[in-house]
């Protein structure tokens, strides 16, 4: 069995314009909905509290809201979680109650709302400096992996594919934060590891279409630029797209089996994945390509091999 | 010929073998236990008591499961659950006689119950984390500036005994801020006391200033003593909750110091989160103090107090029972000088009681104190959180000798023995805030494995179907190679103790679907050079070697992003970023090495290899120029 019965390299440079004219609205788009939503940042980030507990029999969540509200609670949120019998409720800081004592006082509040006694499956309470402090140790947790990947293709192969590769992961990043912001889905810690994963997860994508590039380009002496690229591309594609499925089923898996937990994490994966695929080939390769890479980078066969070694 | 040599060989069998040892515990799930610690530092684990417990339970009929002994406690593993109420009720029974002095705090837990040549191989089960065994986590911030304050409120109190000794007349030591000020009638004087203070204090630093008539000397405290005293803090704190953790009788707590000012506590299997807060949080600390008898009965003088004007030297506290009381500044003796604190009740009147030791210097200060103040009343104060309360205010009959103090106070048994507990377990060096805190329900816990599990298992059978069918043999070789991944990577996890969470789960599931990545490579490149027409045996070396580069590149990168995580992640990140660093370190070798290693055994030593089981190959090939 084979999929790809390609008799021909596919001219992916002749369309390189279109595709980044793609790129560039889709992120505008994915910008725009950050700056005009904003992300649904999880109390991870923002500080609160957050209970999920448990009925026998699906409870009115306008009574409990309201019985909170009578309680002294602002602008609590209740939702289902999972199921109709399961509730997560998000109590935002509030001045001096931003103390660990309010899962108490929503518990005795939510005992009093219904006959029904809630079992409570899970507490989360987060101060207000940890959450800072959580935010900005992603946002270096980010820079940390585009340093690091951007030092480590320019040693390994050459800057413009360092360059070209993190600009078409990071247009990924801007994508996925883009969804969260557009559909409001909660953005939290295990959302955020996701992301970072993916950004390492589709930037080794890139580097295999560009191992091929320099090996052609190393190869095959008479072919242009664009020709080499197409060469590389097509001769992958058939990987991307199989690695791609692959992991792409373990986590349709998790999307399945995987329950509210772990439902934005593989949504996140998910998306990541997509737009990897369409990114790290299809963006990264024209942008090597408008950079001005050429055989000429790559035609000192001594320091190649010892490249080989590294 | 594709042939490794003996010794590649035997090293791929030898780390299988090794994963597979180390994975073995994971299986074996785990068994009720008892876990017996000591609740006090005088009452050591030692050979007598494990042989009490082995009686206990011989007399009381129980057959035990094996008997673990570490520095903290002693573990008993039994057959079930109904054993283990047996065993607990019995051992409460024998080693605590008297229920309201207990030496062994006597709990429930859970131990693996992989047979005992496993765990003396340190093969144990993975570490699970909070969210898949349930339990409660806290992350506590230790307020730095209340322990400096604190330690200058001490000092104040020090130097006041200092100049009085040294007969050296100063108008007043006073806290301000973060310095101590005296204030001096004469220039002469605070030079003489100057030199004696910076004899005596050395942590201070000293400057003078003038105020008025006022000769006034200023002492800060210098910064590598800040440090100190700040690093002492945390330390001390650390102590006493371990202390107080051990009388909740919690199995393997954790408690550690995170950054220069926090302290994570992870309490698994806790439920009461409501009982366990109030021990942690709550900071109370002992004084006693002198009561001010002719104005706490002077009506005016009261009145201006409840406005918030107190006479000078007095503070305004609340007797339990609301009576307002002005209770002198200068405290005589703090919980620190307390070397024990047990419920109990009052001989006479069988009123609820707490029974206080004190160390030898306490004793002599407070026999001091009660000798030169009979007839008044003395206030014990317990503060919690910067509020104080006066506990009792008895009148002070007669001497007290021998460091033996009984409180009594409107309180109830509860009360007194919770009381006696918070003395007990150790005063706090600074106050503590909880900043962060996650509570897991136990079914939410099984729920949260079973889910991770049911995702890790679909997506592998899925993978594997597929690569099956697309690679054929080679495909299925892959799903071996990926299956030896799994089993590295329990091994590893196993053997480090490393949390695994639900993220790391979650971790273990995306690195097995991006581990085939690597298969995939070099089945690909295989079916290329067979496509270029070289020969099966030269296809898989080249297909091997060509690939291996990538391999590493795609995989360093995907590394580098694992290894951003782990240094800037916390908490949840962490777990994922742990296991999805392990996971790619071992997917290299599993992918590379030991499906190479099968594929050599299947095809290697074959002379003539027509064709290879790696799919259908389309021959007309990618047309170049």
């Amino acid at each position: 069995m084979e999929f790809f019965r390609i008799k021909q390299d596919i001219p992916f440079m002749r369309h390189a314009l279109v595709f980044n004219i793609i790129s560039l609205i889709t992120f505008i788009l994915a910008v725009v909905f950050l700056t005009t939503k904003g992300l649904h940042l999880s109390i991870e980030f923002t500080g609160g509290t957050l209970l999920e507990v448990g009925y026998t029999e699906a409870p009115d969540i306008e009574k409990i809201r309201n019985r909170m509200v009578q309680d002294g609670f602002a602008d609590p949120q209740v939702q289902n979680f999972g199921s109709t019998r399961d509730l997560l409720i998000r109590v935002p800081l509030a001045g001096d109650s931003g103390t660990a004592k309010v899962s108490e006082q929503v518990m005795a509040s939510l005992k009093a709302a219904t006959t029904q006694a809630p079992e409570l499956k899970r507490v989360e309470f987060v101060g207000p400096q940890v959450g800072k402090e959580l935010a900005s140790d992603g946002a270096m947790a980010l820079l940390l992996v585009v340093i690091g990947i951007v030092i480590y293709l320019a040693i390994r192969f050459e800057w413009r594919f360092a360059i070209s590769a993190i600009i078409a992961n990071l247009h990924d990043v801007v994508i996925i934060l883009g969804f969260f912001a557009f559909f409001q889905w909660e953005f939290s810690l295990p959302v955020l590891a996701a992301v970072l994963a993916v950004l390492g997860y589709s930037v080794n994508e890139s580097v295999v279409v560009f191992d091929r590039v320099r090996e052609t380009f190393k190869k095959k002496r008479a072919l242009t630029t664009p020709e080499v690229l197409n060469h590389a591309i097509t001769s992958t594609i058939s990987r991307t797209i199989i690695t791609h499925g692959c992991t792409q089923m373990m986590v349709t898996s998790m999307l399945i089996f995987g329950g509210a937990a772990l439902h934005y994490f593989a949504l996140a994966l998910t998306i990541g994945i997509l737009f990897g695929i369409y990114s790290s080939v299809l963006v990264a390769s024209p942008l090597v390509m408008w950079l001005g890479v050429s055989r000429a980078q790559f035609i000192t066969p001594k320091k190649a091999k010892e490249e080989a070694v590294v | 010929m594709n042939r490794y040599p003996l010794w590649k060989n035997i090293l791929v069998a030898v780390v299988l073998a090794m994963g597979m040892l180390y994975t073995l515990p994971n299986f074996y799930g785990e068994a009720p236990a008892v876990q017996i610690s000591s609740v006090k530092a005088t009452v050591k684990l030692d050979n007598a008591l494990l042989a009490r417990v082995e009686d206990t339970l011989k007399t009381a009929g129980i057959v035990q499961d094996g008997l673990f002994v570490d520095p903290n406690s002693i573990r008993v593993r039994l057959k079930d659950g109904d054993t283990q109420l047996k065993a607990k009720d019995a051992l409460e029974k024998a080693l605590n006689p008297d229920v309201n002095d207990a030496s062994y705090s006597v709990a429930l837990n859970l131990l693996s119950s992989s047979p005992l040549w496993l765990t003396n191989l340190h093969a144990l089960p993975m570490y699970l984390g909070l969210d898949l065994r349930g339990g409660v986590h806290f992350l506590l911030q230790v307020d730095m500036k209340g322990a400096l304050t604190k330690r200058l409120d001490s000092t104040g109190a020090d130097l006041r005994s200092l100049l009085r000794d040294k007969n050296l007349r100063h108008s007043g030591v006073a806290r301000e801020g973060m310095t101590l000020v005296i204030k001096f009638r004469d220039a002469e004087t605070r030079d003489k006391a100057r030199s004696v203070i910076a004899d005596s204090q050395p942590d201070l630093l000293l400057s003078e200033a003038q105020d008025g008539a006022d000769f006034k000397l200023v002492g800060a405290l210098k910064p590598e003593a800040e440090k100190r005293i700040q690093e002492y803090a945390i330390k001390q704190n650390i102590t006493t909750l371990h202390n107080r953790i051990n009388e909740l009788g919690v199995s393997e707590p954790v408690i550690q110091q995170q950054g220069a000012d926090r302290i994570v506590v992870e309490l698994p299997g806790v439920q009461d989160t409501a009982k366990a807060k109030d021990i942690l949080g709550r900071t109370a600390t002992l004084e006693i103090r002198m009561v001010d008898d002719e104005n706490s009965v002077n009506p005016a003088v009261m009145e201006q107090a409840a406005k918030g004007q107190p006479p000078l030297g007095d503070e305004l506290y609340t007797e339990r029972g609301g009576r307002p009381l002005l209770v002198r500044k200068q405290v005589v003796l703090t919980g620190e000088r307390l070397t024990d604190a047990q419920p109990g009740f009052d001989s006479q009147t069988h009123e609820p009681s707490v029974n206080m030791t004190l160390d030898s210097a306490g004793a002599r200060i407070f026999k001091d104190i009660s000798r030169e103040n009979i007839g008044k009343r003395m206030a014990i104060l317990l503060i919690e959180k910067g509020k104080g309360e006066v506990v009792t205010a008895p009148v002070i009959r007669g001497e007290i000798g021998g460091g033996r103090v009984q409180i009594t106070g409107r309180m109830s048994t509860v009360e007194a023995s919770d009381i006696a507990l918070l003395l007990r377990a150790g005063s706090l060096a600074a106050p503590m805030d909880i900043i962060e805190e996650r509570t897991i329900g136990p079914s939410l816990g099984a729920d949260n494995i079973q889910k991770g599990f049911h995702s890790t298992v679909g997506g592998f059978i899925a993978i594997a179907v597929f690569m099956s069918f697309y690679y054929l043999l080679f495909g299925f070789v892959s799903v071996v190679a990926l299956a030896s991944n799994v089993l590295l990577l329990f091994a590893l996890l196993s053997m480090l103790q490393a949390t695994l969470t639900l993220p790391g789960i979650a971790a273990i599931a995306l690195t097995l679907g991006m581990a085939i990545d690597s298969n995939v490579l070099v089945n690909e490149r295989i079916r290329e050079e067979l496509r270029n027409g070289e020969s099966p045996q030269a296809a898989i070396r080249a297909g091997y070697e060509r690939a291996w580069a990538t391999i590493l590149d795609s995989n360093v990168t995907t590394l580098i992003a694992g290894v951003a995580l782990l240094i800037f992640g916390s908490g949840p990140i962490r777990g994922f970023a742990m296991v999805h660093v392990l996971g790619i370190m071992t997917s290299m070798f599993s992918s590379v090495v030991v499906s190479r290693a099968i594929i050599n055994l299947i095809y290697g030593s074959r002379r003539k290899v027509s064709r290879l089981s790696i799919g259908q190959i389309w021959k007309p090939g990618i047309q170049t120029k």
